[in-house]
């Protein structure tokens, strides 16, 4: 033990290479649209070209008399789904949408949306195919902007949708499926004790997650009904659930291979081509394979909302934060499902605040459904209040980290949604902002640092996992989370750990689903912490066998049997004189013990704990260009307990640089027919690695006490503050407030010249 | 089913007769770096691809007169590579290590940037204001014409049937003269041209300028060559009334498009303020 009082630990906090890592630098790694079945098929989708039209009909005869075209299907091909709420993915999704976004039924609401989709034994005659199909459309009016959305008279998307969360219910059918809101104390009384109040509207665009590897699967369905997919997905379990539920097929016939994800960020949370494959393998009698073009991507997987966020703050001279109000609107794209609710609930999760209110609309436009994308919702109200906030220390003449300080959310803190905090870093992290180097170095002309904090709950939830132990003293550790940032190396030097041996003893697996107990999938930044406890829980039951099968070599009471350094030793002199037995013993010997040695464990992970991070950036804006270039930028986050410090690095840099992406460029591009006009990454600009300084990162460990080796989740919060935190920088730079992102070069280059104009 | 004729002969005449005799449409290959993208992404369905890349005269850069002849299918890493043509013109060679990224400069040629006609090419207004020519040949010989007589329109060249291009010529460079090339990208790499200027000036002892060109990339159908930019160069010494006259011009030349790459306002505003710093790096090479 430490002198704190945590466990000395050999391989927790230490750096090996990723057992995956080989594979990946190789190009051997299987990836979505790597697999092969023989005599595979291949799928792919007919698209809408009109932002909202009705399918009058669909005609699919010419393309089925294609020679070499195998299948053809529409929206009638699948089963007409009753709206029920689904929780399987990230975020609360119903499955009647689900079915209709992965393909329309009357209507096409987005550009992109899927009509129709074909098997064939060449790319060429699927294409043909695609082209042969005729869909009689009756083109609506659309709407693209959350804010028109909601004017009375927009176009409506839905003629069933009815405003919940108001009272009383209209009567009227409109695009705000849900009003929220989330109080705590008096906020109007507690406006009256402030001295000086800000309140300005911010505006976000929807930005997409930029996961390099399209959407991709395999599918096939045999004479059977036993139905195999291999895809690259946030969740094996995800995919199983909701082919499931959407083509009416009991789970026990599905069985999902995970592929290696070429990242998703929750994007890959939810199902788009796997229903439709399965659908065309049925109707084919052959495998079929689809792999979205990067242009299906932008044009038919979910980005995250673009809202506005209204904020209103109000002090003491001193920088006490009185009061908090915020509305959010956020658009969901063509079903509701916006990430409005944890928009709101992480708003002003940074404070400690007795008084604070936010109000949330969920909003239907004519863009794709929108998906999770890391920390869903967050980053857009922490724009809007992370830069009021700045807008504050500048009236008060008060350093932005100290304003923090003063205000942070601690242990006892009563969050605006609820909860009580118990041990967070919010603290901690300002700290060390403040002790980095970065914190003081001297700025130039036209150069500016800006600081923002962020929040991000982190999730639980069910997780299994099985360890095996092999004849030879090696293990191996079997779940079921697709490996999105690292985690095989987390289960493995975990399990290592408890086993107290060699982390390259130990060889993780991501299994499909027949092969492993359930586990919710790899999002909510849960992997760690939930499945890293499973692994954790099963590895102390193979210890606990192990122990029993010394007590019984030896012939003593289980109890006089102790673990140590991957050894069975007698505990103390009293329990007997014998030579320890190594794991490698044990494990040669086990037939003769008692067969076999593994374990699993299930559980229902409990206690995630809350991540809090800083940034702190500094920019350099060319006034006459608009163009901004980043030239420091630093991020302080509590990781609990780093279990693998480099991963944990990686996952902050990672979300920094996503985040600074969506301050500066990235977009999606509308013409006047809701047409989107940059779908590929030459005009949806993610950032390049010439454009960015080195990320730093400093990990701050503030303990979960729920995790055995104190471990938070750390892949959401990161992109969390970017925004705010550029904006802030900027503002310091060149003395302008920029409130709607992004903030592109011509966007700031007319702040400009507006400010010069005024000047004058 | 779709399934194009690709050649790759070994010497020029060949080229030309293969391109003169196709029935439909010929296209000619170098690097391939847009070549390969339309054909990929379906915009262009050629019935002859030629693949000039095995002529060896057309991957050579040779010195002429004092002035260079660059083949057509030299790449941009060779050019950059070249020991003299980066000292004699620093504007040419920065202008064609923007394109692309590292992998595509290994393939990308001057030529092909200015024949598959973009107004946003990056080496057309570098070699326009450096007054350079292209060699073309056809079947009916060859002949010669500045750069900017290729470009007619975004997509199409003033090339005739059967005719290709084989050098582009650099003149012999006079006494105290500079070029420079700059543009504006959102990010640092991997982006089209939102503006482009080239700008190459000649001084006189004292430092003041005698001769000038200046072209821009991306404010119109083709790249634009401004004599009136020129002009307000020409008798100064970069002066911040020359400065200013330089900015006007450049933007009252601008005749762009609002598109998802910029607005028309911002595209006349970055023209002028580009026309600016290409100037004054011009200005210092020349030995101001
Ligand atoms: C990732 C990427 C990034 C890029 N970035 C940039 C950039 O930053 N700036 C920029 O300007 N461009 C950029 N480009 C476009 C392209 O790389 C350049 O235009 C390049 O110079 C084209 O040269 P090439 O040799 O590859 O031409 P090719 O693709 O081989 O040919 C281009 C066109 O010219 C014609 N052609 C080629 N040779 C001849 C000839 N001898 N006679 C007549 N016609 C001929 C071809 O038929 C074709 O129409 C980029 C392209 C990619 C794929």
């Amino acid at each position: 033990m430490a002198p704190d009082g945590t466990p000395d630990l050999k391989v927790v906090g230490t750096r090996p290479i990723r057992p995956d890592g080989v594979d990946k630098v190789t190009g051997r790694a299987q990836f979505g649209a790597d697999f092969q079945l023989p005599g595979q098929l291949v799928g792919k989708v007919l698209r809408s070209p009109h932002a909202h039209a009705r399918i009058r009909s669909i005609d699919t005869s010419k393309a089925e008399a294609i020679p070499g075209v195998k299948a053809v299907m529409t929206a009638a091909d699948m089963p007409e789904i009753t709206s029920e709420e689904a929780f399987v993915g990230e975020g609360p999704a119903d499955f009647k949408d689900m079915s209709g976004n992965t393909m329309a039924r009357d209507k096409a609401l987005y550009d992109g949306h899927a009509v129709a989709a074909v098997a064939a034994t060449s790319a060429a005659a699927a294409d043909a195919a695609l082209a042969a199909i005729e869909v009689d459309y009756e083109v609506l009016p659309h709407v693209i902007d959350v804010e028109d959305a909601m004017v009375e008279g927009a176009p409506v998307l839905h003629d069933d949708m009815f405003t919940s969360g108001v009272d009383p219910k209209p009567t009227t059918p409109s695009n705000v499926a849900k009003r929220m809101v989330f109080e705590l104390g008096d906020v109007d009384a507690a406006f009256g004790k402030a001295d000086i109040v800000i309140e300005r509207k911010y505006k976000t665009a929807p930005v997409h997650q930029g996961y390099i590897e399209p959407h991709a699967c395999v599918a096939q369905y045999a004479a059977d009904g036993q139905v195999q997919i291999y895809c690259s997905s946030q969740g094996q379990f995800m995919v199983r659930a909701y082919v499931a539920k959407l083509l009416g097929i009991d789970i026990s016939e599905i069985r999902v291979t995970p592929l290696e994800i070429g990242g998703g960020f929750g994007g890959k949370t939810l199902v788009y081509l796997e229903p439709l494959a399965v659908v065309l393998s049925r109707k084919s009698g052959r495998p079929v394979k689809m792999a979205m073009t990067r242009e299906e991507v932008f044009r038919g997987s979910g980005p995250t909302s673009g809202g506005t966020v209204w904020v209103k703050i109000g002090a003491k001279r001193d920088g006490t934060i009185v009061a908090g109000d915020a509305v959010l609107k956020f658009q969901a794209g063509a079903y509701a499902g916006s990430p409005v609710g944890p928009g709101c609930m992480t708003a002003f999760a940074v404070y400690d605040l007795q008084d604070v209110r936010i109000t949330g609309y969920d909003v239907v436009t004519n863009r794709p459904k929108v998906a999770a994308y890391r920390a869903p919702g967050a980053p857009i109200s922490n724009f809007g209040v992370e830069s009021a906030v700045d807008e504050l220390a500048r009236e008060l003449d008060m350093d932005p980290v100290e304003l923090r300080l003063k205000n942070a959310a601690k242990k006892g803190t009563k969050a605006a949604y609820g909860p009580t905090f118990g041990d967070i870093g919010c603290v901690e992290t300002l700290e060390a902002v403040k002790d980095h180097p970065n914190y003081n170095v001297p700025l130039g002309p036209n150069q500016g640092r800006g600081v923002a904090a962020g929040f991000w709950f982190n999730i639980g939830g069910e997780s299994s996992a099985t360890v095996n132990i092999n004849e030879d003293g090696t293990a191996v550790v079997a779940t079921g989370n697709p490996d999105i940032g690292g985690s095989r190396a987390s289960m493995a030097m975990m399990a290592a750990e408890v086993l107290g041996i060699d982390v390259e003893r130990v060889r993780p697996i991501v299994a499909d689903t027949s092969s492993v107990g359930y586990c919710f999938l790899t999002g909510g930044s849960r992997v760690t912490f939930a499945t890293g406890m499973a692994v954790v829980e099963a590895s102390k039951s193979v210890v606990n066998e192990l122990k029993a099968r010394a007590a019984k070599t030896w012939d003593i009471p289980v109890d006089a049997v102790e673990w140590q350094d991957g050894r069975a030793v007698p505990a103390g002199s009293n329990a007997g004189d014998f030579e320890p037995l190594s794991l490698e013993d044990l494990a040669a010997k086990s037939g003769r013990t008692g067969g076999p040695i593994a374990a699993t464990s299930s559980l229902n992970a409990q206690g995630a704990g809350p991540g809090f991070g800083t940034h702190l950036v500094d920019v350099e804006v060319d006034r006459e260009t608009g163009h901004v270039k980043v030239l420091r930028y630093l991020a302080t986050q509590d990781a609990g307990r780093a279990i693998h410090p480099s991963y944990v690095e990686g996952q902050i840099q990672g979300g920094a640089v996503q985040g600074i992406g969506w301050a500066l460029n990235e977009e999606y591009i509308y013409d006047d027919q809701g047409r989107l006009e940059n779908p590929g990454f030459l005009d949806y600009r993610i950032p390049v690695a010439s454009d960015l300084p080195m990320i730093d990162t400093v990990v701050v460990e503030v303990p979960n006490p729920r995790h055995p080796y104190g471990a938070r989740g750390v892949g959401e919060v990161p992109i969390v503050p970017p925004m705010a935190a550029m904006a802030n920088a900027i503002q310091d730079a060149i003395g302008i407030r920029m409130t709607e992102l992004p903030m592109s070069p011509p966007k700031v280059r007319k702040a400009v010249d507006e400010q010069a104009a005024a000047e004058e | 089913m779709y399934a194009p004729s690709f050649a790759a002969p070994t010497t020029v005449a060949e080229a030309v007769q293969l391109l003169a005799n196709a029935s439909g449409v010929a296209k000619v290959l170098a690097g391939g770096t847009d070549l390969l993208v339309q054909l990929r992404s379906g915009i262009l369905k050629p019935d002859l691809i030629v693949d000039t890349k095995r002529i060896p005269e057309l991957r050579t850069i040779t010195s002429e007169g004092g002035g260079y002849r660059i083949g057509a299918s030299v790449s941009g890493a060779e050019a950059g590579e070249h020991a003299t043509l980066s000292r004699d013109w620093p504007g040419i060679v920065e202008a064609v290590e923007l394109i692309g990224s590292t992998q595509i400069q290994g393939r990308a040629s001057f030529v092909g940037n200015l024949c598959n006609a973009s107004p946003a090419a990056d080496s057309v207004p570098a070699l326009i204001a450096a007054g350079a020519t292209v060699v073309i040949a056809g079947p009916n010989g060859e002949r010669e014409v500045p750069v900017e007589e290729v470009p007619t329109g975004p997509g199409s060249t003033s090339l005739a049937k059967g005719e290709m291009v084989v050098a582009v010529k650099l003149p012999p460079k006079p006494a105290r003269t500079g070029d420079a090339y700059l543009r504006f990208i959102p990010r640092t790499e991997m982006d089209i041209a939102v503006v482009g200027a080239g700008v190459c000036v000649t001084l006189d002892e004292g430092g003041t300028c005698t001769a000038a060109k200046v072209s821009l990339g991306a404010v119109a159908p083709t790249v634009l060559v401004v004599p009136d930019a020129a002009a307000a160069l020409i008798g100064s010494k970069l002066d911040d009334a020359a400065l200013a006259a330089l900015d006007a011009a450049a933007r009252a030349a601008c005749k762009p498009i609002d598109d998802k790459r910029g607005t028309i306002e911002y595209r006349t505003k970055v023209a002028g303020v580009l026309a600016r710093r290409a100037a004054a790096t011009a200005f210092k090479r020349a030995g101001a």
